[in-house]
């Protein structure tokens, strides 16, 4: 297991820097950095330009381009943005904060509600209750996350202030602004709505997933010899089936790290809500190459870390799977 | 929903149907699908008919100022937008746009996706590992990063323009998600490719010496046509979805002398939220949830019709 694990890891590393190879490639032909610097910073002397290619390593040769890059990458040397040159770290690591706190909150909240709604439906197949967790949560995969986040903002903030006089929840930011300081439950009030948002997604993936893997062990010859055995419903249903049928689930959960992401950026962005998602739609927006590469790195090097606790998981939980 | 799948077939075969007539009635017997398919060929109707079903141009105002942002009457049935047009003719016109360009796109991707996932399953070796890479980085990317960059590349190739044309008109957006939307297809093409060709015919026809072309064309493209279908109403789907996220975050088709896209009208959406004009956020919305939902209904009903073994133990 352990070797498996360093052996992966290792992997990990020249998968990394071929997929950041893509992407610088992308970047560069996509969004032309030079030119949105001088877009940006119109009065700029050439030996600026000339300091601002040196340090993103934008050499017209793109391999060795990216090998300087790479290298002020890795030793720390980071450029600062193009608009107000400011670090990139701090502004970074601040959106990593914040998405993943809000996307913690999601995943939890969707995934327990997400299994709960599973099991429910899996427990008696065909039934009313089935039917009505599985058309809901067909409704949930097909409704993209910025619909229910505009009817959602239209309903608790705008229409409640006109009903009850204030806006049950607010519907931009993490505090209101000019606030400093760490205040919980006011953190907690902002971000109700993103959650929720996120959270629709989520709980209708995987009471889906939830379903079908447990349906396919509630059919399963154990558990008919666990019931023959005359072990209590209760403990067949938690021991033997809800065990099993979480090991899928898992794996999925996960490799859906991306497309969690992907519904962050677009909730982050309606809510105006700081984190990885703004900074990127920001950053993109003005072709600001010093802020973007990093946070390509950082989703590439979470996609990475994902997979490979997905497969660490799958067979920790299963030990049938050998990882060899 | 499907309560009685086991049953049919059951009595579909003391009934001697063809394949085809079992899927039919299998696909039938999904209520919502149905209602579904009702719900899009009316929409269809109304959007081909739209010189008729429109109450006014895309560009024209119910009536001389003030007009802007009223709510819904008798002369605007759901209200107008900021400079006094009518939001039930434009939503008409909206969904004809986004329609045609989740159909086109959809068949651009599902042609791309099927040819390359047929070759990728068939042929196997190196061919095959570097898709099946490319398409799992693809996807594990979060989806509308991915989106975004693919557009700025694509819109950089100087060689793509006449195809393409501007990076902010609808020929553009169809190109996108055509060529965005085959890795899925391909994806799953490719499974049902490499368990068919194990199969007895694919082998019979190996055996008499027919050449690979034949064999993708003749038997295995055509067998996995179910797949096909299903993979063609997720990507019209996709691309519909995707416009409207495009456009909300503003990288959209420009909408040239006002002509308009569910996605335009749904980004225009986020700026009523705040002003409370329920109506411009509510009735678009409500239109794109429609028909995601209903094209959503008919490719689940499509993939359970086509796979028999696909019994969900509803």
């Amino acid at each position: 297991m352990f070797r498996y694990i360093l052996r992966r890891l290792a992997w990990a590393i020249p998968t990394l820097l071929i997929v950041t190879f893509l992407v610088y490639l992308a970047l560069r032909f996509g969004t032309d950095p030079v030119a949105s610097y001088k877009r940006i910073n119109p009065r700029a002397s050439r030996a600026k330009v000339q300091q601002y290619i040196d340090l993103n390593g934008l050499d017209p040769n793109f391999v060795k381009g990216y090998l300087t890059w790479l290298r002020n990458f890795v030793t720390g040397d980071w450029a600062p943005s193009i608009k107000g040159r400011r670090e990139v770290w701090p502004a970074l690591k601040d959106a990593m904060a914040n998405t993943l706190r809000l996307g913690t909150a999601a995943t939890v909240v969707g995934i327990f509600f997400g299994l709960i709604a599973g099991v429910f439906a899996a427990l008696r197949p065909g039934g009313k209750r089935d039917v009505f967790i599985n058309t809901s949560a067909f409704v949930g995969i097909s409704i993209p996350p910025f619909i229910s986040a505009i009817l959602l903002q239209l309903l608790f903030a705008v229409y409640w202030q006109r009903w009850f006089g204030a806006s049950l929840f607010p519907t931009s930011g993490v505090y209101p602004p000019g606030h400093s300081g760490f205040d919980l439950p006011l953190m907690i009030r902002y971000m109700v709505l993103p959650t929720i948002v996120v959270a629709i997604q989520i709980i209708a993936t995987y009471s889906r997933y939830m379903r079908s893997s447990l349906l396919d062990v509630l059919n399963s010859d154990y558990m008919r010899t666990a019931r023959s055995k005359g072990i209590s419903e209760r403990r067949v249903l938690l021991k033997h089936g809800m065990r099993n049928a979480l090991i899928p689930v898992v794996t999925i959960a996960a490799l859906d790290v991306g497309s969690i992401v992907g519904g962050l950026i677009i909730t982050e962005n309606i809510f105006s809500y700081p984190g990885m998602g703004l900074y990127f739609l920001k950053s993109f927006g003005e072709g600001d190459f010093p802020l973007l590469m990093p946070w390509m790195v950082v989703i590439v090097a979470s996609v990475l870390l994902f997979n490979l606790i997905a497969d660490i998981s799958y067979a920790w939980l299963d030990p049938r799977i050998r990882l060899e | 929903m499907r309560g009685s799948t086991r049953g049919f077939v059951l009595s579909d075969l003391t009934l001697q149907l063809s394949p085809r007539q079992m899927a039919f009635r299998r696909f039938v017997s999904h209520k919502a699908a149905v209602v579904s398919c009702g719900v899009i060929l009316i929409l269809s109707l109304f959007v081909i008919l739209a010189p008729f079903t429109a109450r006014y141009g895309v560009n024209q105002s119910v009536q001389a100022p003030p007009n802007s942002f009223l709510s819904p009457r008798a002369n605007a049935w759901l209200g107008t937008d900021d400079i006094g047009r009518d939001l039930y003719s434009r939503l008409i016109f909206g969904i004809r746009v986004s329609l045609v360009i989740g159909l086109a796109s959809a068949l651009i991707s599902v042609t791309l996706g099927s040819l390359i996932g047929a070759i990728a399953g068939f042929r196997g070796g190196k061919f095959d590992d570097i898709m099946m890479r490319v398409t799992d980085l693809f996807l594990a990317f979060p989806f509308l990063v991915t989106l975004l960059v693919v557009r700025n590349v694509l819109g950089a190739v100087p060689w793509l323009k006449p195809l393409t044309g501007e990076m902010n008109s609808v020929r553009f957006i169809i190109v996108l998600f055509g060529i965005f939307g085959w890795m899925g297809v391909a994806r799953i093409v490719r499974g049902q490719v490499l368990s068919l060709k194990e199969r007895e015919f694919v082998e019979a026809a190996r055996a008499v010496g027919a050449s690979r072309r034949y064999m993708i064309s003749r038997h295995l493209l055509p067998n996995s046509i179910g797949q096909i279908m299903v993979a063609l109403t997720f990507s019209v789907v996709g691309a519909i979805i995707g416009e409207s996220t495009l456009a909300f975050f503003g990288y959209g088709p420009q909408a040239g002398d006002g002509a308009t896209s569910l996605g335009i009208l749904v980004g225009a959406a986020k700026g009523a939220v705040q002003t409370g004009f329920w109506w411009l956020a509510v009735f678009p919305c409500f239109a794109l949830i429609i028909i995601a939902l209903s094209i959503n209904f008919i490719g689940d009903a499509l993939r359970d019709a086509t796979d028999p073994r696909l019994d969900r133990g509803a």
